[in-house]
């Protein structure tokens, strides 16, 4: 009999094409998303050394980082390099026979989006891409991290990456959530409770009700931001939810192979008594709302708190960045969080672009107007999320609030594209990444979820959606 | 890839925690379509004024540790985004070496991929040679030997994985090594093509 195993080792046993000596594997990897800030090195890479791409099937590219959110995008991208960006993904894929949505295909959207969306991501697979948010498609169940250039050249080249196992680690999220707190404030919650670094080295298993009881796009925000606790990817065991979910899309497999499919996933849980090299354990119901007031998303807290105070903070390294972190925000120690007022709002994002999101925030928006003074835009995850929010209205109840409602990307989560925060202004953002300058130059992010976004741009401030 | 074997250069002390890389490298200048050329952007906003004038406190900005080849850091060096411009911004400046207690996973498996070793030291170790670094004593990174020596000879010893060490020390090529392995590869492909043809059409 062997030995109880979790899901991450079934996955990575599973893919496992040759080993050496200290435990460098070769793993085989199932699919593989490609856009275009992090792949024309690697292309260029390929025709240096005359390699081809080893299975172009496997691979699916967009442009996302770089594309106007202006619903004149059709003239073209205006900047010169993101222009000369996206006119190198379109040239690549042509050479290398990869399926490709363009800017102005229907299907085009953030990577992260359109993977799960069209059925690519599948349980059990392994999936990469040159970004860090790749390990969303582990709400799947499926072994998905984020990589370098270099290895996306190996990818390319070889459909297989050098790799060592991670460690595991489970995080537990006991009993129901309150009403009002959502996937977002759960992993926000669990990386102040174990901090930025703390998945390093790590493959993350979640588990719990709280999480069994996310729909697909709540479980996809839990596994986007495992590597903002610096985890390699996130998991999830794929259930009816999951089967649900992939059912009838056009990538993934259809009729007879659909059930033989399922009959596979349904293999894909940790076994009993599988061990793991580190366990966490929170109750759903100590978490509140969640806001950011610093620079890294470890700093974070209850809506219902204040901003604390660098003073009672024991080491050296951490004071400091604190200090650092609230400078550059311009809050003080000891300040309520419900008092610091906003400029813009940014509702969008792999974390948080999905029709459910848009969904929560129009629940706010609707019925109210925009504050004063905020500028607030959504952008959409993909042309079908916002193809679905018109159908279901979901645009009328923005432009009717006043917000700005745009064309799918990346956006103002990292603004590449022209959508970016000036020097002081504070955003509520629906986004991943509270980092010095992400959002533009001395830009002040505060990270939460989209029905918090849409109540901080009604009120102008940061506010406990519960209480509107 | 260039070898890395034994490098005697100076530190620059950057005394921070979680240096992420939209510090080391910020997005604007990720929309090149080179890899080399990103040394000038390297923590651009922590080195110039938005209008470009150098910020003299920042260290890289001051001598000797303008022409530093290693960089000695807080815990979690290089988290965030896995963009490689962030090793190819380090290598484009000179910096062949980074010392830190912990690195982002992403971040320290791109260092490999470019001649760049990232040391992994106790907290200790990283203070002491922090403070070498701040004195200006030049740090020898020897990775045959495994170690670092700092001011007054005192080494450290560090850890590193067999196969890892052995890429740096040869300047092997990744995807070279691996296609040795093609037929391996293509039976996979069978076998699973086999169990899961869901995968393959």
């Amino acid at each position: 009999m062997t030995a109880p195993r979790t899901l991450f080792q079934k996955i990575w046993d599973s893919h496992v094409v040759s080993s050496n000596d200290d435990g460098t594997c070769i793993l085989y990897i199932d699919r593989h998303l490609v856009h275009e800030v992090t792949s024309p090195q690697a292309f260029e890479g390929l025709r240096m050394t005359g390699r081809k791409v080893h299975r172009p099937q496997a691979t699916l590219a967009v442009a996302d980082h770089n594309v106007p959110t202006s619903h004149d995008r059709a003239k073209g991208i205006a900047d010169p390099e993101s222009r000369l960006q996206v006119d190198t993904l379109t040239k690549n894929v042509k050479e290398f026979g990869i399926t490709y949505f363009d800017m102005n295909d229907k299907r085009q959207g953030i990577v992260h989006i359109i993977g799960p969306e069209q059925g690519m991501t599948q349980p059990g697979m392994t999936i990469v891409c040159g970004d860090s948010h790749t390990s969303t498609h582990g709400a799947f169940g499926a072994l998905a991290f984020g990589i370098g250039t270099s290895e996306v050249e190996h990818v390319l080249a070889t459909q297989t990456l050098q790799q060592k196992a991670a460690k595991s680690m489970r995080i537990t999220v006991k009993g129901d959530l309150h009403p009002g707190v959502t996937a977002k404030d759960v992993v926000l919650a669990i990386i102040g409770a174990i901090g930025t670094a703390g998945g390093t080295g790590h493959v993350v298993e979640y588990a719990g009700e709280a999480i069994r009881g996310l729909s697909m796009e709540g479980r996809m925000t839990v596994c986007n931001m495992t590597i903002e606790a610096g985890a390699r990817a996130g998991l999830i065991a794929p259930d009816e939810t999951t089967f649900a979910y992939l059912k009838g899309r056009p990538m993934a497999p259809q009729g007879e192979d659909f059930d033989k499919a399922v009959a596979y996933w349904k293999t894909l849980v940790s076994d009993e008594g599988a061990t793991y090299d580190k366990e966490v354990v929170l109750n759903a119901a100590d978490i509140a709302p969640q806001v950011t007031w610093g620079t890294s998303p470890e700093t974070v807290a209850p809506i219902t708190g204040t901003v604390p105070d660098p003073a009672s903070v024991e080491d050296e390294g951490k004071k400091s960045a604190m200090l650092r972190a609230l400078d550059y925000m311009g809050l003080q120690a000891g300040m309520k969080l419900t008092d610091v007022k906003i400029d813009k709002v940014f509702i969008g994002s792999c974390t948080n672009g999905r029709i459910e999101d848009l969904r929560a925030a129009a629940a706010v928006a609707k019925g109210r107007k925009v504050a004063g003074g905020v500028y607030a835009m959504i952008v959409p995850g993909s042309g079908l999320v916002k193809a679905q929010a018109e159908e279901e209205g979901l645009d009328k109840v923005f432009i009717e609030a006043g917000f700005d409602w745009r064309e799918p990307g990346c956006s103002m989560c990292l603004a590449m594209n022209a959508d970016k925060l000036e020097p002081g202004e504070r955003c509520a953002s629906t986004s991943n990444r509270n980092f010095e300058g992400r959002q533009g130059r001395g830009g002040r992010t505060h990270l939460m979820s989209p029905a918090m976004a849409a109540a901080a741009a009604v009120t102008g401030r940061l506010t406990d959606v519960r209480e509107l | 890839m260039q070898k890395f074997t034994v490098l005697k250069g100076t530190a620059a002390p950057l005394p921070m925690v979680n240096v992420d890389t939209d510090m080391i490298i910020p997005k604007q200048f990720l929309k090149t379509i080179e890899r080399t050329g990103l040394g000038k952007y390297l923590f651009n906003d922590m080195r110039f004024t938005p209008e470009g004038a150098e910020k003299p406190e920042f260290v890289l900005n001051k001598e000797p540790y303008r022409h530093a080849s290693i960089i000695v850091a807080g815990d979690n060096f290089g988290c965030g985004s896995s963009r490689e411009h962030a090793p190819w911004a380090l290598l484009d400046f000179g910096i062949r070496a980074v010392i830190s207690t912990s690195y982002a996973d992403i971040f320290y498996n791109n260092c490999f991929k470019n001649g760049i070793l990232p040391v992994t030291l106790p907290k200790e170790a990283v203070e002491e040679l922090m403070q070498d670094a701040k004195e200006q004593v030049e740090l020898t990174i020897d990775l045959e030997k495994q170690q670092v020596v700092g001011g007054n000879g005192k080494t450290y010893a560090f850890d590193i994985e067999p196969f890892r060490r052995k890429c740096l020390l040869d300047g092997l090529d990744d995807i070279g090594l691996t296609l040795v392995y093609e037929d391996k590869i293509a039976a996979f492909e069978t076998a699973q093509k086999n169990t899961q043809p869901w995968l393959y059409s």
